[in-house]
Parts: C-alpha cells; sequence; structure tokens
C-alpha cells in the first residue's frame, strides 16, 4: 500500500473547518491550547476572531461553548479525546447533554495511535462515555474523505455531536465519486457471505485488508464501516449477521462500551449472532510508534485475519 | 421600584420559595432566601427581559450557577409573570416544569441549565462572549454559592473573564457562610473572596445581600466598569426571613413540615405587616 495517500483525522479536522467557516458564519472554534495538535489552527489563521484560545482548562472551554450555543453559535471544541471526552465527561453531560445544546466535540488524538506518549494520553474509553449520554451523536471517521464530510454533517446536524480523530495518518479509503456521508448510515465496503467484519475509524482500512488476504483463503468476508456508533445502523448490522451467521468488530478503543458493545446490543435483540470483539482488551496502552502499537495490540490487518480465523473455525 | 416595593415583592419571593419547597417536600430553601432580594432586583429592576418575549435576542441573561436554588429563581420568574405562581407548588412533582434544578428546555425564563456545581459560571461566560462577538448591547449576571467557588472551574472561568475583559459579565458570590457540612471557613475556606476575584482582574463590590441601595448602586458600579469584569461579594442571611432557618446550615437543602410551614409563613406575614407600617 505504499502508493496510497495517508492523511491524519486530525488534518482532515482542521481542513474542514477552515473550509466551512466562510460558509457558516456561526461556526466558533475553541481550543484548549492544544491548536497546535489539534489542526485547528488552519481555522484560526483563516478566522482569527471566531476561534477562542480558552488556555489549559477544558472544563471551561464546554461550558464556554455551552453559553455560545445558547447565543445561537455553533462551537467545536477541539482537544484531545482523554480530555476532551474524559476530563470533561461531567461537563459534557449536564452542560451540553442535558440541555442538547448544538455543541460539536472534535476529540483528536484518540486511542493508542497517539503513540510515544503513552497510556495517559491514548484514550480507549471516549466512545464508551460519550455513547451513555442521551441525544449525543458519535461519529469515528476512517479517513480524510470521511472525516472532512462528517465535520459539515455536524455543522449542519441540530444537537451534540462528538467526533473522534485520529493523531496518525491513514490510508484515504473513500476516496470515490459516489462516496457519501449520512450520519447513522453504515456503509458496506465490501460484500461477503461467510463472515461479518464490522470496523470503525482508522481500523477500516486494516479490517479491508484483512479481508483480501481471508479472500485468498476462500473465505467470502463482507466488510462495513461503520462511521456513526450512535446511532447505529442497526437494520444493516442486522441483516448482515443474519446472511453471514458471524460477526468480528474491529475498533481502536477498549472493547468494553465502544463499538463491539454496540452491534452486541443491537444482535443480543434483533438477531443473536456469534460476535468476536477486536479492540483493546480492557488494558492501557504504552509508549511507542503509532505502527508498533497497531501490532502489538492486535487492531493491524494481519491480526485481524489471523483472529477472523481462529473465530470461525 | 423604590426599595419598599422591591422589598415588598422579594417577600412575596420569599413565600413562593417557601411553599414551593413545603409542597415538593424536599429542596433547598436556605440559599434560596439568602438571594432572594438579589433575585428580585435583577428581574425587576436591573436586566432587560421581556415575560412575554422570554427568547428575546437581545435579552440580558442570567445564569444560576448555584442551580440548587432553583425555588429563588422560579419564584421569582413567577413573580415576574413568566409563568403563574400557583405553578410554584409542581415544584419537583413528577410531570412537572420545574425540575429539581433549573432546565432551559422545560422552564420558560431559563437561560442555562444548571445544578452541577461550578459549571454555570462558564456557560456564562460563554454567553458574555458571545455578544462581545455579535456587537450586542446584552450583559450576563451569573450568581454563585460562597461554597461553590470551591470547584476549580470557577476559577478557570474567572481567569478567562479577567483574561479577556469581559466587562458585560458581573459575577455575584452569595455570601451566606454555610454549606451542607457546616461553615465554609471550616470545611475549606475560600476566604478572601474579596481579594481572589481582584488576582483575577475583576472589579470587586463588597454589600449587605438585604440592602437594596447597596444592590443598587453595586449594579451601577457594574455598568460603569469598563475594561474588567465585575464581582459583587454580597454578605447574606442563610434562609433570610423565617426566623428558625435564618443562619442554619440544616436548612441548607431540606423542607419544612407541616408545622414549620406555619411558623415561617406566619414570619413573612410579620415582615409584610411591618413593610406595610413603614410604607404609611
Amino acid at each position: 500500500m505504499a502508493d496510497v495517500k495517508k492523511i491524519a483525522t486530525r488534518e482532515s479536522y482542521g481542513n474542514a473547518l477552515a473550509a466551512c467557516g466562510a460558509k457558516y458564519p456561526n461556526l466558533v472554534v475553541l481550543d484548549a491550547d492544544l491548536a497546535g495538535a489539534t489542526k485547528t489552527g488552519v481555522f484560526q489563521k483563516a478566522f482569527p476572531d471566531r476561534h477562542i484560545d480558552c488556555g489549559i482548562a477544558e472544563c471551561n472551554m464546554t461550558g464556554i461553548a455551552a453559553g455560545l450555543a445558547t447565543c445561537g453559535k455553533i462551537p467545536f471544541i477541539s482537544s484531545f479525546a482523554m480530555f476532551a471526552a474524559g476530563r470533561n465527561f461531567e461537563q459534557v453531560r449536564n452542560s451540553i447533554g442535558y440541555p442538547h445544546l448544538n455543541v460539536k466535540i472534535g476529540a483528536t488524538h484518540a486511542g493508542i495511535t497517539v503513540g510515544e506518549d503513552g497510556a495517559t494520553h491514548q484514550c480507549n474509553e471516549d466512545v464508551a462515555l460519550m455513547r451513555t449520554i442521551p441525544g449525543m451523536t458519535v461519529i469515528v471517521p476512517a479517513d480524510d474523505v470521511e472525516a472532512r464530510a462528517a465535520v459539515e454533517a455536524a455543522i449542519n446536524h441540530e444537537g451534540p455531536v462528538y467526533l473522534r480523530f485520529g493523531r496518525a495518518a491513514v490510508p484515504v479509503i473513500n476516496d470515490n465519486p459516489d462516496y457519501k456521508f449520512e450520519i447513522g448510515r453504515g456503509v458496506v465496503l465490501k460484500e461477503g457471505k461467510d463472515v461479518t467484519i464490522v470496523a470503525t475509524g482508522i481500523c477500516v482500512a486494516e479490517a479491508l485488508a484483512a479481508a483480501e488476504k481471508l479472500a485468498a483463503d476462500g473465505v467470502d468476508a463482507e466488510v462495513i464501516n461503520i462511521h456513526t456508533i450512535k446511532p447505529l445502523d442497526e437494520e444493516l448490522i442486522v441483516a448482515s449477521a443474519k446472511k453471514t451467521g458471524k460477526v468480528v468488530t474491529v475498533e481502536e478503543h477498549s472493547v468494553i462500551g465502544g463499538l463491539g458493545s454496540a452491534v452486541c446490543d443491537a444482535l443480543c435483540a434483533k438477531q443473536p449472532t456469534q460476535v468476536c470483539r477486536i479492540g483493546i482488551n480492557d488494558t492501557f496502552g504504552e509508549s511507542g510508534p503509532a505502527a508498533a502499537l497497531v501490532v502489538k495490540y492486535g487492531l493491524d490487518a494481519e491480526s485481524i485475519y489471523a483472529k477472523t480465523k481462529e473465530f470461525m473455525s | 421600584m423604590t426599595n419598599l416595593e422591591l422589598q415588598k415583592t422579594a417577600n412575596e419571593v420569599r413565600k413562593g420559595i417557601v411553599r414551593a419547597v413545603h409542597s415538593a417536600k424536599a429542596g433547598h430553601p436556605g440559599g434560596s432566601l439568602s438571594a432572594a432580594d438579589l433575585f428580585t432586583y435583577l428581574y425587576f429592576e436591573e436586566m432587560n427581559i421581556d415575560p412575554k418575549n422570554p427568547k428575546k435576542e437581545d435579552r440580558d441573561r442570567f445564569v444560576l450557577s448555584k442551580g440548587h436554588t432553583a425555588p429563588g429563581l422560579y419564584s421569582v420568574l413567577a413573580h415576574r409573570g413568566y409563568f403563574p405562581v400557583e405553578e410554584l407548588l409542581t415544584l419537583r412533582h413528577l410531570g412537572s416544569k420545574l425540575q429539581g434544578h433549573p432546565c432551559m428546555q422545560e422552564t420558560v425564563g431559563v437561560d442555562m441549565s444548571s445544578g452541577s456545581l461550578g459549571q454555570g459560571l462558564s456557560a456564562a461566560v460563554g454567553m458574555a462572549l458571545a455578544a462581545r462577538m455579535d456587537g450586542k448591547e446584552y450583559r450576563t449576571y451569573a450568581l454563585l454559592g460562597d461554597g461553590e467557588i470551591q470547584e476549580g472551574q470557577i476559577w478557570e472561568a474567572a481567569m478567562f473573564a479577567g483574561a479577556r475583559k469581559l466587562d458585560n459579565l458581573v459575577v455575584i458570590v452569595d455570601n451566606n457562610g454555610l454549606q451542607i457540612d457546616g461553615k465554609i471557613e471550616d470545611v475549606c475556606s475560600p476566604y478572601p473572596i474579596d481579594k481572589k476575584f481582584e488576582a483575577f482582574n475583576f472589579h470587586v463590590i463588597n454589600i449587605d445581600a438585604h440592602n437594596f441601595d447597596e444592590i443598587r448602586s453595586a449594579m451601577k458600579e457594574a455598568r460603569d466598569t469598563k475594561g474588567m469584569p465585575t464581582a459583587i461579594i454580597m454578605k447574606s442571611t442563610k434562609g433570610k426571613g423565617v426566623s428558625f432557618m435564618e443562619n442554619n446550615a440544616g436548612w441548607h437543602g431540606k423542607a419544612p413540615s407541616d408545622e414549620e410551614f406555619a411558623v415561617a409563613m406566619a414570619d413573612l406575614e410579620k415582615i409584610d405587616e411591618e413593610l406595610k407600617k413603614a410604607g404609611e
């Protein structure tokens, strides 16, 4: 895949905000001293009057965004997932979720691909936290195309949205003219009949590569990209599970409370199916290069392939 | 309004608080009563609001950061005409528009949901910031508890407001000196409160919470203050107006029994009579 274009979804986040600035005059962007890292600096440069750096005070940033939203602004608060969802959880719940305010949370540096900073900054719990908040939409884009589309969709969606972006560059897989992003609508990237692989975020590209390996072994895998974890496209997942009878979920997040849990929640009620959840197995991450961590924690194509084979045997 | 009219209105607001909390069999009378004069001054004198058009774009905003004193806010909103006074008796009942803590979607006139201490001031800062970004004249008021300022987020918000010179923001601290576990200085002293806000680049005014001349002059001084936000630290009596609730931490968050309710209402009726005499 050496010739595939790669870009980090946090870059897409900053670029999309800057691209939307002129079209949406009520769009404002808030940071907590991380504008360089969350890539919102691009927006700041283009629209300095609509960028607010709150300093290292994420909880206050969240409250300020709530106040701005009551006055008609569409605020995006930006920080690392660890702080945007973790430190901030109760502020997001009570100051944004409960009053259902039109605040968007742009959480970058999610998951273990934060890399060298290590476990304190590798948030594998944010999706679990955010999806429990009533009325919260949770989106995990897979690549640059999807991330940019998700930002604009979030602007046009009335209500709170949590958007999860990564630090490391990932392959662009949705660069085709037919690509359409719709909140809550999963995308079948490859049809198959033997097993369903449901992936989200940066794991979607790895899942596609794993499906190719499986095909070489005669296993016909269906690959579904679930960019919206809440509301979940239950219809699509249930239909696929009905067809294949086996489901594998893949996410750069704890297997507790994330995509895997969401899929199980849907299937146990509507289509009881055996599910193999691939993700971070109830453990903290560690320092290291992102690519090496992906392999160590079993989220690369080879690991997904091997676990799926084992699951099916 | 004259001071006497304000006092009479504030006494009606206090009766509404006591009735609502008694009817709810739960709630927070102490801090509602200590701030009743302030609620009255804000809604009857200070703020540019219109109960007939509660979402008016250019209205002044109020955030009850110490959200547990919702009965005080609800009572003043009802007496100001946002909804019928009788509705106060539904406080905390199942299906009521008057939730235990303020909910902006449920209650007309509530500008921000609150109740989790420490969070309201940040929202008020966001409102003040929005006014500045849009070149609007409206002002934002936030009422904080003196125990509430033990929350770290208050000082994040204060630092931001001071740094951004938000002179359209007025922070009021209800310094009744008591919190659930006892005296604020015994639990975890926030004193000196005025010096702390000064250090965060606020213009600070110390007043008596139950003196309308002092409230009036502080609000004017806040309007005249340019280039920095204002903090009004008002020394108050928790449970003000109800003899057995005054200066008693036990009345932070509990409802009077039927007998206690009768005594409380008699106390407030007596104040009515005194005010009537003073007017003659």
